[in-house]
């Protein structure tokens, strides 16, 4: 465990403890970056350069400027006047807490083997798409019609149905 | 600590604050983040296993987490559609108040 492991974990849990907690939503979202960017960090310290980039431009760079959109188009980032935890709340936290406690005793109790310390793996984009194009590649033709089969679905979903349009 | 425990102890955290968040906001929105942090303590645990585990040159943890972020970014985008449908029908994402599955 090393300095910049410890600096990373605590402002990837920072940033998404935030998101989690704060009540503005638009804060909620700044803060979530952050946290997204932390763990691209923690990829790139694991050695997986590709994952750490591909990271940034989808969860940074798509999914929190689509979150910002929709906080937008339903305008919930100004109603902070009503409680923003559930009436479930207690019971909640509580399924959290109890889950993180069964997964640090199980990670604890298990005796994980001293690994030699092996060589920092080289992986190029090369070898990425190597594997993408051989040994991976009918995962990645169904992982492409998922992805066509999902713009097609969010856009039937949020088009706005004009009158006597069903 | 092992390095593998300390990345396994950081993905377990992650994980409950995305299950803390969750089960406890109201906003529908703030609901759908939070599944995506359990997304991404996944990916972290995966990449972790690929890089201290035995073989890290089959790439396997890689892959898995490319794909997984593939299908994260998916639900993401039919998730918030989804939300936007709702709200339209509703007129709120407060999660407390759509209560009746009658449309």
């Amino acid at each position: 465990m090393t300095v910049v492991f410890l600096i990373l974990a605590v402002l990837t849990t920072a940033g998404m403890a935030a998101a989690m907690g704060l009540r503005n939503l638009v804060h909620c979202v700044l803060a979530l970056t952050v946290g997204f960017t932390g763990l691209a960090a923690l990829y790139l310290e694991l050695g997986a350069q590709f994952v750490g980039f591909t990271q940034i431009i989808v969860y940074v760079g798509a999914v929190a400027i689509l979150a910002v959109f929709v906080i937008m188009m339903t305008q919930s980032a100004g109603a902070l006047t009503r409680p923003s935890l559930s009436s479930f709340w207690v019971g909640g936290s509580l399924v959290a807490g109890s889950v993180f406690a069964v997964l640090a005793w199980a990670i604890f109790s298990r005796v994980i083997p001293r690994q030699m310390l092996l060589p920092e793996p080289e992986v190029t984009v090369h070898q990425i798409g190597d594997a993408l194009m051989h040994r991976f590649v009918l995962p990645l033709e169904i992982i492409g019609l998922l992805l066509t089969v999902a713009l097609i679905g969010a856009v039937v979903l949020a088009i706005r149905e004009r009158q006597g349009m069903q | 600590m092992s390095s593998l425990t300390s990345y396994l102890l950081l993905s377990a955290l992650i994980f409950s604050i995305g299950l803390a968040g969750a089960l406890t906001r109201r906003n529908a929105i703030l609901v759908l983040i939070g599944i995506e942090l359990m997304l991404n303590a996944a990916n972290l645990n995966f990449l972790a296993f690929w890089r201290y585990g035995p073989n890290p040159a089959a790439l396997t943890g890689i892959m898995f987490t490319i794909f997984s972020i593939s299908v994260a970014a998916a639900e993401a985008a039919v998730g918030l559609g989804i939300i936007l449908a709702v709200h339209r029908h509703f007129k709120t994402t407060d999660l407390d108040q759509m209560n009746s599955m009658k449309g």
